[in-house]
């Protein structure tokens, strides 16, 4: 990004012979690149405005006339509405139990110095290897052994162990970062390391904290698997669950199916454009760290 | 978010090298005589309830799952039908799951072949200074945002017989190119390549556009004036700068192929995938485990993965990221 900054900075010369240089193959192979990731995007919105017997005839075309009575049933059911509060929920949660373990532990690995601290960061960058697949069977059979079957507790509290690696290691740097003047001048006022972590570096890093949050609110939105294993009851189904009973169980009112689908993705794809920048700048952070 | 970064970066880079520098100067300063109790405390504190979540629900899980991969159990009360590795032994011989393993073997090739070139062209072709780039990086990570299910269910919908996909390609006279998309076994799995790399090239792109922006500028420029043209400017200092990036991004990609289930069980469900020629070793073990009622067998499959991942991730650590730690290409600036 800095790069970016610089050049458009000092180098205007640079900058119209590179917007010269075969600027019109680029900008077809833009919108041909942009067509190709919109279309079935835009077929599943779309979609929800059509009547069942028109995509049944004309599935590619335009809605003729445009229907809203699919969005405003599903609008109207309360099993949407229930699913939508489930998903918000296992949400908020995970994403408030990633941050606050999050920040803590990384917090020791940043700025403690003991032995088994390097140990202590692999052990959570080995998490990365142990993903959910592998881990669900078992994972099922100990959420059943606390009796966490059917509730959103034994959704939630495994979705926060399993973004703890990412956090960690998109944290650790961050806090690293936080300049040690800051802390020797916190100490001199009589704040001790604690005190330092919950007056200034909980302020500092909100940034690096929003990025995780994003991330891990944005991911338990879409978790599917865990959800799949863990809830059977109905009563208890969150959005992409209830995506996928709504379809099998409407299966040939393909319209409505549409409808629900599109109105389930509302919530990441709003979360996502209002934070982009920090969702893009968190995962590559990541991969760099 | 635009402008705090560059300065977040400089700002750590600078810390880092004073923090150095710090260090070196007083090797006896107070943090390396030993860990006082009250910081022993502090850090039992702070790290304690991360480290037993992450430790319970992480790590703990693929232990048990190696015991009790080991019993005959149908997941009520203790496990007693020891039979060994005998569900090893069925896994290894039973040809559905042996097709799983040529699904997945297929998708971790095929994903970096298709994935990584038409990544790198749109990393390059969005790296170039452009009107209307910033929103077209936007754009192209919209599917990667947008959950397994509703993925999964729209592109089922399309590409169903009769569906969106035949009817656009009958009415552009293309009739013969209508297939059975997704049950006919000889195309369903280059269906489901399509919906992965349509789902996941977002994600390599704007990795390679971080990577290149990371590339310090004087670079290009010099070659520029040493008479290099565009493409070779990319051949020879972007692609070989970018190598990292693309190792890393290559890695993620592995691991993600040989774990795949969601997409997979949402389109092709839990007994088409294996007739359409698309399961994978997760959605094997997702319907002879835990949906038959086998955990122990399940167990046993999950073991199975876990050792073929982490067998693939270690070699390629050894033998391909081995040079990035090495500092072969980043020690030099």
């Amino acid at each position: 990004m800095s790069a970016t900054i610089a050049a458009a900075g000092q180098a205007p010369v640079k900058k119209s012979r590179e917007l010269g240089w075969g600027s019109p193959v680029a900008y077809c192979a833009a919108v041909i690149l942009v067509c190709a990731t919109l279309a079935p995007v835009l077929f599943i919105i779309i979609g929800g405005f059509k009547s069942n017997s028109q995509i049944t005839t004309d599935p590619a075309g335009w809605p003729n006339p445009w229907k809203v009575s699919n969005y405003l049933n599903v609008l109207e059911s309360s099993g949407f509405w229930h699913q939508a509060w489930n998903s918000t929920i296992c949400a908020v949660f995970t994403t408030i139990g990633v941050v606050v373990l999050g920040v803590m532990a990384s917090y020791v690995i940043a700025r403690y110095n003991f032995r088994g601290r390097s140990a202590m960061y692999s052990l959570f960058a080995a998490g990365l290897m142990f993903p959910m697949t592998v881990a669900i069977t078992p994972l099922y059979l100990l959420i059943k052994s606390f009796g966490l079957v059917n509730t959103l507790a034994g959704v939630i509290i495994p979705q926060i162990a399993f973004a703890l690696p990412t956090t960690v290691i998109i944290l650790v740097p961050f806090l690293r970062a936080i300049p040690k003047e800051i802390e020797e001048a916190a100490m001199m006022d009589g704040c001790g390391r604690l005190g330092f972590f919950f007056r200034m570096v909980l302020r500092l890093s909100v940034p690096g904290l929003v990025t995780t949050g994003i991330l891990a609110f944005v991911s338990s939105w879409n978790s599917y698997m865990l959800p799949l294993f863990v809830l059977n009851n109905s009563a208890s189904f969150t959005l992409p669950l209830g995506v996928q009973a709504f379809a099998m169980e409407h299966s040939v009112d393909t319209a409505q199916v549409l409808a629900f689908t599109s109105l389930s993705m509302i919530p990441a794809l709003i979360f996502f454009s209002l934070f982009e920048r920090r969702i893009v700048g968190g995962l590559t952070g990541a991969v760099k760290g | 978010m635009n402008a705090p970064a560059p300065s977040a970066t400089a700002a750590r880079e600078d810390l880092a090298g004073r923090g150095r520098k710090a260090k070196a100067s007083s090797p006896g300063s107070r943090r390396h005589k030993g860990t006082s109790w009250g910081e022993r405390a502090e850090i039992a504190l702070l790290s304690g309830p991360g480290i037993i979540v992450f430790v319970t629900f992480v790590i703990f899980p693929v232990f048990t799952a190696a015991y009790y991969g080991m019993f005959k159990w149908k997941g009520f009360g203790v496990p007693t039908n020891f039979v060994g590795l005998d569900n090893y032994r069925i896994i290894l011989t039973d040809h559905l799951f042996l097709e799983a393993l040529g699904h997945n073997a297929f998708i971790v090739v095929m994903s970096l072949v298709m994935q990584g070139p038409i990544a790198l062209a749109l990393a390059l072709l969005l790296n170039k200074k452009m009107r209307g780039r910033s929103i077209i990086r936007v754009l192209i990570f919209v599917p990667y945002v947008i959950s397994e299910v509703i993925v999964g269910t729209g592109w089922g919908l399309m590409l169903q017989t009769g569906g969106a996909v035949d009817s656009l390609l009958k009415s552009i006279g293309l009739q013969g190119f209508v297939l059975d998309w997704l049950a006919d076994p000889n195309i369903a799995i280059w269906t489901l390549m399509v919906i992965i790399s349509w789902k996941y090239i977002g994600f390599a792109v704007i990795l390679f556009l971080a990577g290149m922006q990371g590339i310090p500028d004087e670079l290009p420029e010099a070659a520029a004036v040493d008479g290099a043209g565009y493409w070779r400017t990319q051949f020879s200092i972007t692609l070989p700068l970018l190598g990292p990036t693309l190792r890393i991004w290559a890695f993620l990609s592995i691991i993600g192929s040989l774990q795949l289930f969601d997409l997979v069980y949402i389109i092709w469900g839990q007994y088409v995938s294996s007739t359409a020629g698309t399961s994978t070793m997760a959605t094997y073990m997702a319907s002879n485990g835990r949906l038959a009622g086998n955990f122990g067998f399940g167990n046993a499959v999950a073991v199975v993965i876990f050792l073929i991942s982490l067998a693939v991730a270690l070699l390629y650590q050894r033998f391909v990221l081995r040079r990035d730690t090495e500092g072969a290409l980043t020690g030099g600036n």
